[in-house]
């Protein structure tokens, strides 16, 4: 990385040099700051030049600094040309993130924090009311499938529950297979293994008697799957 | 209106007086620059920050003047010459004053180089908002200021000071 600033100036500058003057300013984005201060760690000639870089940029600062502010006068030349402009409605000439800008500028820090603790209330309100309508709405129960219980896991979403089987899969069947089983059946294992064998639920629709019976069959069929039986 | 010049209006200013090195014509330009502001307000799309769009203007405006100034024949080295009445880098050196004479220094900068330090490091702005003010791709904007400074070493280096580098 030495090389980073042992370059001739007659060469072009390597990339890290020339974004030494931003990493000063802190204009960089993250992933260019880190890379400089990889370099300046490993380069003490850069890391030199860093330090004159720094000297400048305070200099630029002080010296911008001392130019002073324009004086009432330009001020007032402004305002006298925009009374002079055609009639026009505010409003129009200056986009509405402007005019919000404007509005909250306006306000005095009591204000604003007054505002700002009106909002946070509202919306607590808001939330509220919200969660209880949520609750009162509820009619449907639901059992996650990690849940280990005794009692049969209910899924009484309001609508007629999709089959559940249970699956031993063959031993030499693997997790990348048994993974892609389950993607192609639209599968999910709701608990195992129990005895060697997994609850697996499918799809999210009712089935009939024939179409569960099929689908078991098909089920009994992949090479992976040594026994396949449909389950309440 | 008042609440953006009030913010802003001293930093367009200064850019604009580094630009131009004459105070009464920095003014006219901030004047101008805020009625443009106030004229084309709603086609400021917001996808740079306000001050970016300020100094743009700005810049145009300030380049705009020079060009006047220039045609007045009155060109940008001669102007570098009635505007810098202090002492030249030599005289700051023997004052014993590395920071005067850096200063000297960065005001003795061509106008093209003294605003791409400034946007820089006194108006902080990224590689992308100085390309976008400018209007040059971003990496002229960097070997630009790395040409600066070496200008800037250059000046320096003949007023005596060796800063350890180049």
């Amino acid at each position: 990385m030495m090389a980073a600033s042992k370059k001739v100036l007659d060469q072009e500058p390597s990339e890290i040099e020339v974004l030494l003057p931003w990493h000063a300013a802190g204009t960089l984005n993250a992933r260019d700051t880190r890379r400089v201060d990889e370099a300046l760690a490993r380069d003490p000639e850069l890391a030199r030049q860093y330090a004159v870089i720094r000297e400048e940029y305070a200099e630029t600062i002080s010296l911008n600094e001392s130019l002073g502010a324009p004086s009432a006068r330009a001020m007032a030349k402004l305002f006298a040309a925009i009374d002079a402009e055609p009639a026009r409605a505010p409003s129009t000439s200056l986009n509405f993130s402007a005019r919000i800008a404007e509005f909250f500028a306006g306000l005095s820090p009591r204000t604003l924090a007054w505002s700002a603790s009106l909002g946070a209330l509202a919306l607590l309100l808001q939330a509220g009311v919200i969660g209880a309508v949520l609750v009162k709405n509820q009619t449907s129960s639901f059992q996650t499938a990690s849940l280990s219980t005794n009692a049969p896991i209910t899924r009484d979403l309001g609508a007629a529950a999709a089959p559940y089987a249970l699956v031993r899969f063959a031993p030499e069947a693997r997790v990348a297979d048994i993974t892609a089983l389950l993607d192609s059946y639209q599968a999910v294992v709701t608990d195992g293994a129990k005895g060697g064998m997994f609850r697996l639920l499918f799809g999210n629709r009712a089935m009939s008697k024939d179409e569960v019976a099929a689908l078991m069959s098909r089920l009994q069929r992949e090479k992976i799957v040594s026994l396949a039986v449909a389950a309440p | 209106m008042q609440v953006l010049y009030g913010r802003h209006h001293v930093r367009v200013f200064r850019f604009g007086l580094r630009l131009v090195r004459d105070e009464q014509v920095a003014e006219d330009l901030i004047s101008e620059v805020f009625l443009d502001v106030w004229r084309q307000a709603g086609k400021f799309e917001g996808r740079s920050a306000v001050s970016t769009w300020l100094l743009a203007i700005t810049r145009f405006k300030a380049l705009s003047a020079l060009r006047r100034r220039k045609d007045g024949e009155l060109d940008d080295e001669a102007a570098n010459a009635i505007e810098d009445t202090s002492d030249d880098p030599e005289v700051a050196v023997q004052k014993k004053d590395t920071s005067v004479a850096l200063r000297k220094c960065l005001t003795a900068l061509s106008a093209e180089h003294r605003e791409i330090v400034d946007l820089v490091y006194y108006h902080e702005k990224s590689v992308e908002e100085v390309a976008e003010i400018v209007g040059i791709p971003e990496n002229t904007v960097k070997t630009r200021l790395f040409y600066a400074r070496k200008k800037l070493a250059d000046l320096l280096k003949a007023a005596g000071i060796e800063r350890g580098w180049p």
